[in-house]
């Protein structure tokens, strides 16, 4: 066991020098952190709406007031109005203006769903509104949303991943363990789930249950639908490495102590398959990530009110709504971002975990 | 090779009705079905609606149903879509030509794009140019396909260069033989691109890997010491070995493609099996939702079979016995 512990430092330690895995790293630990202090750094309740702001454009921020010198940041009341072709437009009231203010009294939330508060980071009195990326189609501001929003799409990510690694470290372990029939059978099972195609599958088994869920029962749906179209794959990695692991001299050392079956696997078998599942887990996460906005873009998945970024995004489905209001593309932008972090970081853990990968750099 | 295709084809089958069983338990297992808002309609009698349970036996158990839905797939007879009130198989015929057609587009695409560019990148290795597709290969993997095609139908609504969404043009009926065809091309290209983004990126990968490792094997050193010219080196000795993992892989990657494919269906409007899907899963139509995962199964094995005849043909030292 000691052993594989410096293993694991001396890949961390590889994996510092790694640039651009490193950069993806803190580009992800910056969106948890957003995510988790989701109520602090939005300005607005992600249910907070104003219907007279639909779609209202990202307002404006100056610093220069109407005498021309420069002032502290602010902004104008927003009101909706028509032109002459009658296109929705927005003016500026000019007359007053609104200072952005820090640590703004606002919505209250709880602080890690413990602590309430009613301070958020930014934000400006409540007779204006402050708008950065512009407002949805209710008129509520799309920059908290988003950041709500993350709360379910990242977590879904982890919460997934977990539960498939279980399923196929188990699954897997027994497989390539035992070998035989069991192997013979599971393995069908794996192939015919993995060949059916991820989007159909999704369907189907999101047709299993009703569409008048409550949000957590939804996101529990979700969760349970992506891992069982996830752990296949995990249990085929962990099975090869049980395969291979099963005839070395300390598994058989363990045997021949007459330690149980179970026992072998979950202590010598699947510490040492670590580093591949790692692996395996990171690159497979933004899997999760996208199956939960397709299944939300669509309509299946989170509901209204509640914001995830496949949720966000449905709304710029209307062609001709996202021509006059692109900012509604935004949330996209995150998945996006996201998921490309993931495979950077993936790819990078597998140049630093993967011996194959050592060899091929040699040349 | 004729018996060859047929093995394989045999070991397809088991494959087929796993599938569609699962697409029907998964069916039967959801709250309500189709008759219950037809229950609701004062427009349809109760008695219209027994006729249609006793016809399909839909008062039995999963397993009956799913036995007398085989026994009627052998006739040819697909079911009756409640939705659509027409015969399945007459929503599917259309459906599955335009997901064959978006399918094939994005294959020639892809593959003509991807192999190419794949060698090309090998050859220039860690020079600027590789590193610079290796950075479009990158996003393009990482490119969610739904957004990219929101992307692009934004681009489409702005400059009116190409149909934002859909398989056909309003005036579609009035324009000649050509004009069609043509106005089939312009409606496919953003579909086309955005499935075909992502699969590029990842052959171009696979296919630049492939070429790195035959360049280093013994008979390339042994072509060049023989003084061939280096373009045959390439093309002849070291595309023709690199190119056979990839045709292994053409039967895996169809399920990801079908996949994406139907996400980017629903998008961009394309009336496509992915489309039908969705309707049938919200309106759960029973028969058309089983016939449609059916159908998608068959255009899967397809590939894997016509992968399998090309493999054997590309690489004569895979035997059919």
């Amino acid at each position: 066991m000691k052993k594989s512990y410096s293993q694991l430092g001396k890949g961390i330690r590889k994996l510092k020098k790694h640039g651009l895995a490193m950069v993806a790293f803190w580009v992800l630990v910056g969106l948890y952190l957003s995510a988790i202090f989701a109520g602090f750094i939005a300005p607005y309740h992600y249910d907070n709406e104003q219907r007279s702001l639909s779609y209202a454009s990202p307002t404006k921020v100056h610093v220069i007031d109407q005498a021309g010198k420069f002032s502290w940041p602010f902004v104008h009341k927003v009101s909706q109005k028509f032109d002459q072709f009658y296109n929705r437009i927005y003016v500026e009231d000019k007359t007053e203006k609104y200072p952005l203010r820090f640590l703004a009294k606002g919505d209250s939330y709880y602080i890690l769903g413990m602590l309430k508060a009613n301070r958020h980071l930014f934000g400006v009195d409540s007779q204006a509104r402050i708008y950065f990326w512009g407002a949805d189609s209710r008129g509520r501001d799309l920059f908290s949303r988003i950041f709500y929003g993350g709360q379910v799409s990242l977590s879904i990510g982890l919460v997934g991943v977990t539960i498939s690694l279980f399923l196929g470290l188990f699954f897997g372990g027994i497989s390539g363990y035992f070998k035989g029939k069991t192997d013979t059978l599971i393995m069908r099972i794996c192939e015919i789930i993995m060949m059916i195609p991820g989007f159909y599958l999704m369907l189907s088994l999101r047709s299993i249950f009703s569409y008048s869920l409550s949000s957590l029962q939804l996101y529990f749906v979700i969760v349970c639908i992506m891992s069982f179209i996830g752990w296949p794959g995990l249990a085929r990695v962990v099975r090869g490495m049980a395969l291979s692991l099963r005839e070395r001299e300390f598994v058989l050392a363990a045997r021949a102590l007459g330690v149980s079956d179970i026992k072998i696997i979950w202590q010598h078998i699947i510490p040492h398959s670590f580093s591949y599942l790692i692996v395996a887990a990171s690159l497979s996460i933004p899997g999760y990530i996208l199956g939960e906005s397709a299944l939300s873009l669509l309509g299946l998945g989170i509901q209204d009110p509640y914001a995830s970024w496949g949720n966000l995004l449905s709304e710029s489905m209307a062609v001709s709504q996202l021509k006059f209001h692109p900012w509604i593309l935004i949330p996209g932008a995150f998945i996006f971002i996201t998921v490309m972090a993931f495979n950077l970081l993936g790819d990078g853990l597998r140049d630093v975990f993967d011996p194959k990968m050592d060899i091929g750099r040699k040349f | 090779m004729i018996n060859y295709i047929i093995r394989r084809l045999l070991f397809f089958i088991p494959l087929l009705l796993a599938v569609s069983f699962i697409g029907f338990v998964c069916i039967n297992l959801a709250p309500g079905n189709y008759f219950d808002s037809l229950k609701q309609n004062p427009q349809v009698s109760q008695d219209t609606i027994r006729l249609y349970e006793q016809k399909y036996h839909l008062d039995q158990n999963v397993f009956t149903q799913y036995y007398y839905w085989l026994v009627n797939i052998s006739k040819l007879d697909f079911g009756y879509s409640f939705a659509y009130k027409i015969p399945v198989f007459e929503v599917l015929k259309s459906r599955m030509f335009n997901t064959f057609i978006l399918s094939l587009s994005v294959l020639l695409f892809s593959w003509l794009i991807a192999i190419p560019l794949g060698i090309y990148c090998a050859v220039n290795q860690y020079k600027f140019t590789d590193k610079l597709f290796s950075f479009f290969s990158f996003i393009g993997l990482s490119i969610p396909s739904f957004f990219f095609a929101l992307l692009l139908l934004y681009f489409a609504s702005l400059t009116g260069i190409l149909p934002a969404g859909g398989m056909h043009s309003l005036n579609y009926e009035a324009f000649s033989p050509l004009g069609k065809f043509l106005d089939l091309l312009k409606h496919l290209i953003i579909p086309t691109l955005v499935i075909g983004t992502s699969s590029i990126a990842g052959l171009q990968r696979l296919m630049r890997g492939n070429m790195l490792e035959v360049l280093r094997a013994q008979y390339i050193t042994t072509a060049r010491a023989k003084g061939l010219p280096e373009y045959r080196v390439i093309y002849l000795h070291a595309v023709r070995n690199a190119i056979n993992p990839m045709v292994t892989i053409f039967g895996g990657s169809l399920a990801g493609l079908l996949s994406g494919a139907a996400l980017t269906e629903i998008i961009c409007n394309w009336p496509g099996l992915g489309r039908l899907m969705l309707d049938a899963v919200m309106s759960q139509d029973l028969f058309l939702f089983a016939g449609d995962l059916l159908m998608i199964s068959f255009l899967l094995i397809l590939g894997y079979l016509i992968a399998d005849i090309v493999l054997a043909w590309v690489d004569p030292r895979i035997q059919y016995q």
